[in-house]
């Protein structure tokens, strides 16, 4: 199965009575703010998850937009090469405003 | 089922015993000691696991169970509010059990097991829920006392040291206000109300009063886990020290509602700065856990009548996505 399937949200496993997938939910609480991980629900297709997200996780307006995402079609780093993969942004602090030594009588800096 | 907040497979499964490298185990330790929090996807004690598991899903089973006590009470509440109110509420409960099943989930769990664990009985739930609603006031009292002391035992587990659970420990809490002070305003209100009336929440709160306070779980000295789990961070507080608090919390607001709590014992200990109370009888809170509680049979059983008779919904929901997704594989395939 191709990826632009999984993310049109077509089972790869099969989908019985006891296992609807599990879908990971995103919210955005308002304009202006980004989506944030608030859980995960299980649900037949996109559509339920969708509408289990707003009876779950936005009962008191806690969000105006919710994003469902399979969790299977979620990459993640391991927490097994967690240093060698954050490595590379470790030994440069030149990418840190701070690195700069601006003398003090310069304004706006 | 494979989640990006699950588990790594390396440790997981209660009868393996993986080799634990003591720099994994030291990794571990100093992220707990330095009050971080542990997330799903890092290596972590056998035994942690397991204690987690266990706790957070007996938390969910509570949290689907309590619905019932309540949930009597739906239909035949007072006016158009009540019974709004009490649907919110009892919803809410719900929404807690998800959040819970979703946390236990991230430990390589699956949810419709944990189900399943609960209407076989294999899995405990709060004794508190075994008790009957016969009156009205019983949803009030219910609020005040059981909701009041959720909310003593769940606050410090908003940093319990597993993040998950932390997080859902956090969203219930935010909502747990709802619930008690509904309830007190209940009994407020019955309380302005005819002598009966009065009569009726006070008889409420003479039943409840004892099993609220052995939600707490048994004394210091007779609770096995509770040490190991507070070494974790896993708890933070124990559960006479837990028990205490909700005395204090909850003495004056009974003062103030005007009802006499059930207990000679109880009074102001000014050396201490905090209640004397009596023992709870913890002989009945052992009967209740393990299954000789007044209604333990009939949560189970509705609850297992409730999941199977929610199959058809099931299997036709699931139908229905299968139709749908091969249905656009046919269009896609034939746009191609
Ligand atoms: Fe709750
Ligand atoms: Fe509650």
């Amino acid at each position: 199965m191709s990826a632009a399937e999984q993310a049109e949200g077509i089972p790869d496993v099969p989908v019985d009575a006891r296992g609807w997938p599990m879908y990971e939910i995103f919210v955005r609480a308002k304009r202006g703010l980004n989506h944030v991980h608030v859980g995960s629900l299980h649900a037949a297709d996109d559509r339920m998850a969708l509408t289990h997200a707003r009876d779950l996780y936005t009962r008191r307006n806690e969000g105006v937009s919710v994003w469902a995402v399979r969790s299977e079609s979620i990459v993640a780093s391991t927490p097994d090469e967690k240093d060698p993969f954050f490595e590379p942004s470790g030994d440069k602090v030149y990418r840190h405003p701070t690195f700069y030594e601006i003398p003090d009588d310069v304004p706006h800096i | 089922m494979a989640t990006a907040e699950q588990a790594p497979t390396g440790s997981r499964g209660p009868e393996e015993t993986p080799v634990e490298p003591a720099a994994l185990q030291r990794q571990f330790d100093e992220t707990i000691a330095r009050d971080q929090r542990i997330e799903p996807r890092d290596w972590m004690p056998e035994g942690y696991r397991r204690t987690l598991v266990r706790q957070i899903a007996q938390h969910a089973h509570s949290e689907i169970i309590g619905m019932q006590p309540e949930g009597d009470w739906i239909t035949r509440a007072p006016s158009l509010r009540r019974k709004a109110i009490l649907f919110a509420k009892v919803q809410d409960e719900a929404g807690h059990g998800l959040y819970l099943y979703s946390a236990a989930e991230t430990l390589g769990v699956d949810r419709a097991d944990l189900t399943e664990r609960l209407v076989e009985g294999r899995q405990k739930y709060s004794s508190i829920f075994n008790y009957p609603t016969p009156t009205y006031a019983d949803v009030g009292t219910i609020g005040w006392f059981v909701d009041g002391a959720a909310i003593c035992n769940q606050v410090p587990l908003c940093r319990s040291s597993y993040g998950p659970y932390a997080r859902a420990m956090v969203r219930i809490c935010k909502e747990e206000s709802f619930h008690q002070r509904q309830g007190y305003e209940l009994l407020l209100t019955m309380m302005r109300g005819t002598e009966a009336q009065r009569r009726m929440v006070q008889e409420s709160v003479d039943r409840w009063w004892w099993p609220s306070l052995m939600m707490f779980g048994p004394p210091d000295d007779n609770s096995p886990n509770s040490e190991r789990s507070m070494a974790w961070k896993i708890k933070r507080h124990s559960n006479d020290e837990l028990r205490q608090r909700f005395v204090d919390m909850t003495v004056p607001q009974a003062e103030r509602l005007g009802v006499t709590l059930p207990d000679p014992e109880l009074r102001w200990n000014e050396e201490r700065g905090r209640y004397d109370f009596g023992t709870p009888d913890f002989s009945e809170l052992k009967r209740v856990i393990s299954g000789e509680g007044p209604c333990n049979e009939e949560r189970v059983a509705r609850r297992r009548k409730a999941h199977q008779d929610g199959a058809w919904v099931r299997e036709a929901a699931a139908a229905h996505a299968a139709k749908q997704a091969s249905g656009r594989a046919t269009r896609q395939e034939a746009a191609a």
